[in-house]
């Protein structure tokens, strides 16, 4: 049977050799993997950091007022702070706060009715907050990372 | 019930996130190529700064006020939107996206007083992205819209207006305060052909007969009456279609007069929009090209071409999609012109998975690798920056690239950027 063809065909203007493409699937041969089926997410750094990403922001640590001689508290400059906002931020919380129109990276020291923002750093004097001056709170630091150098 | 929320002043709220000390200061933002002022914050308001006031003619005011500007920064604005719109998500399983700083979210089955539920949207927002918003909550989108104007401009509402907790005669009384031209959908032509009519305020519109208003109007209008006096007839989108089109255009720095200017910023509005292409999964089937002289030199010998070509194949190759544009280019650019604006449309899209491939024209390049090229470029473009991996044709961008004098870091999109503390 001879098929009729509806419509006109496009021309060319310079007409392509007409090569039939073979089938471009790839077909598995082998046995399929025994792995397939438990195959989960890879460990993602995001996930490790962070909790609420819409609430989350990162800053860059410049000097040494947060450097500490616990290592475990210790925050080396150049550390790229995770700073999440959505947490209110209490005693002992390394916070990054606005003073005087600045940001600043320093633990929370809030008790008995008194506010101040702690260097670890012990050259640095803590930063007592006066009655004129304002403190906001602009997020709590819950992690910080740092790449090695080479 | 419906509410819509939206961000005070949104540009200048997200330049302010980052800069502590511009708080209470006085802030302008400015258009693309820093041309007039597309966001105030309420300092400039009150100054009686204009929305689109031409940026040169402030500068008496800028010296006397000490007004801030910004050129805008749409990497900034986009990132903070969607912060606040995947927040705002938390307390609806309904909600539709409706511009960069607005949402609407359906609060039909939410448990508690509504107005308490709206405080907690508000302070929610404030705290995790540090932007002020409005919520204004009423049984249609319109009347969601209505309240959420008033929550905004009428501090004794405290940020939220829920209309159902206002009593009646109240109610009436302010909406025959609020003027026509304030209703979502009311826009300024139709406002006018209205008062003409004696119907000048919410109240009056409301009170308007709707079958009348469908004659006479639109069966738009008509929809706003009923949404006004309660009947919803307006549906929460809550799936955001795909684009039908993709648009990249914009004004150049300064006036372009060779074709070789043309066709490097005609390339690089084509990788953008090839790259959102791809990023929704869809290939276009033909696109759409312009250029124009500036309509506002009247002075000028003026021309404004557009053409568009149909693709044989569709295509979200940025080559290929290239090819296209600057061949139609060829067929539209005249010399002797000042040009001042350019754009690529592509249009005709479709998912990419269907697209008909064309039976007697053979693919001139293996489809896979370019897949793969493309892919890569992408890749290159998130990792190091847009335009960090470009095609040649777009290389010559000294004079049609934005004029951004000042434009804020991009603070949380780029790396360079992050803000520093000490």
């Amino acid at each position: 049977m001879i098929p009729e063809l509806i419509g006109p065909i496009p021309a060319h203007d310079s007409p392509p050799p007409c090569a039939l493409p073979l089938a471009d699937v790839l077909v598995p041969a082998g046995f399929p993997s025994p792995a397939e089926d438990h195959a989960e997410e890879r460990c993602d750094l995001n996930m490790y950091f962070i909790d609420r990403p819409e609430a989350t922001f990162f800053f860059r640590v410049a000097g040494d007022s947060m450097v500490s001689d616990d290592p475990q508290r210790s925050i080396p400059p150049g550390a790229l702070l995770v700073v999440d906002r959505s947490l209110e931020a209490s005693h002992g919380d390394v916070v990054v706060a606005a003073i005087d129109g600045d940001f600043t990276v320093k633990r929370l020291f809030s008790r008995a009715g008194k506010v101040a923002l702690v260097a670890n750093n012990k050259a640095y004097p803590p930063i007592v907050l006066g009655d004129e001056q304002e403190l906001s709170v602009w997020g709590v630091v819950t992690g910080w990372a740092m790449k090695s150098q080479r | 019930m419906i509410a819509l929320v939206d961000v005070n002043n949104f540009y200048v709220s997200c330049q302010r996130a980052f800069e502590p000390a511009m708080e209470g200061r006085t802030i302008v933002v400015l258009s693309n190529n820093d041309g007039c002022v597309i966001a105030r914050s309420n300092e400039a308001k009150a100054l009686g700064i204009k929305m689109g006031a031409p940026w040169h003619q402030l500068r008496e005011l800028v010296q006397q006020h000490g007004i801030v500007h910004y050129s805008s920064n749409y990497a900034l604005y986009a990132d903070m939107s969607n912060r606040v719109m995947s927040v705002l998500g938390r307390f609806s399983p309904d909600q539709e996206v409706y511009s960069i700083d607005e949402s609407f979210l359906g609060l039909d089955g939410m448990p508690g007083d509504l107005t308490d539920y709206g405080q907690e949207i508000r302070t929610t927002v404030r705290r995790w992205t540090g932007l002020p918003v409005c919520v204004g909550i009423g049984s249609t989108k319109t009347l969601a819209k209505l309240a959420n104007h008033l929550a905004k401009k009428r501090p004794e509402f405290g940020g939220v207006c829920e209309l159902a907790k206002i009593p009646p005669a109240r109610l009436q009384a302010i909406m025959a305060e609020v003027d026509v031209g304030d209703v979502w959908g009311v826009g300024r032509k139709i406002a006018a052909r209205l008062a003409g009519e004696g119907i000048n305020t919410v109240a009056d519109l409301a009170a308007a007969d709707a079958e009348g208003v469908a004659n006479r109007y639109s069966v738009v209008l008509q929809r706003t009456v009923l949404e006004l006096c309660g009947v919803p007839c307006i549906d929460l989108e809550t799936a955001a279609p795909d684009k039908q089109q993709i648009m990249c255009a914009r004004s150049f720095g300064q006036p372009v007069f060779t074709r070789g200017e043309l066709a490097s910023a005609l390339s690089s509005y084509v990788a953008r929009a090839a790259e959102k292409l791809r990023k929704q999964g869809s290939a276009a089937g033909g696109l759409m090209v312009f250029i124009r002289t500036n309509p506002f030199r009247p002075g000028d010998p003026q021309y404004s071409p557009a053409v568009t070509v149909p693709l044989t194949t569709a295509s979200d190759d940025t080559l290929l999609l290239t090819r296209a544009a600057l061949w139609t280019l060829d067929r539209i650019f005249l010399p002797g012109y000042r040009y001042a604006k350019a754009g690529v449309m592509l249009t005709n899209l479709q998912p990419r998975d269907t697209v008909q491939r064309h039976l007697f024209v053979e693919d001139r390049v293996d489809p896979g690798k370019r897949a793969a090229l493309n892919a890569v470029i992408d890749q290159a473009n998130r990792r190091y920056g847009r335009g960090s991996l470009k095609l040649a044709s777009a290389l010559d961008d000294k004079g049609w690239k934005m004029k951004q004098g000042k434009v804020s870091p991009h603070w949380t999109t780029v790396w360079a950027d992050v803000p520093v503390v000490h």
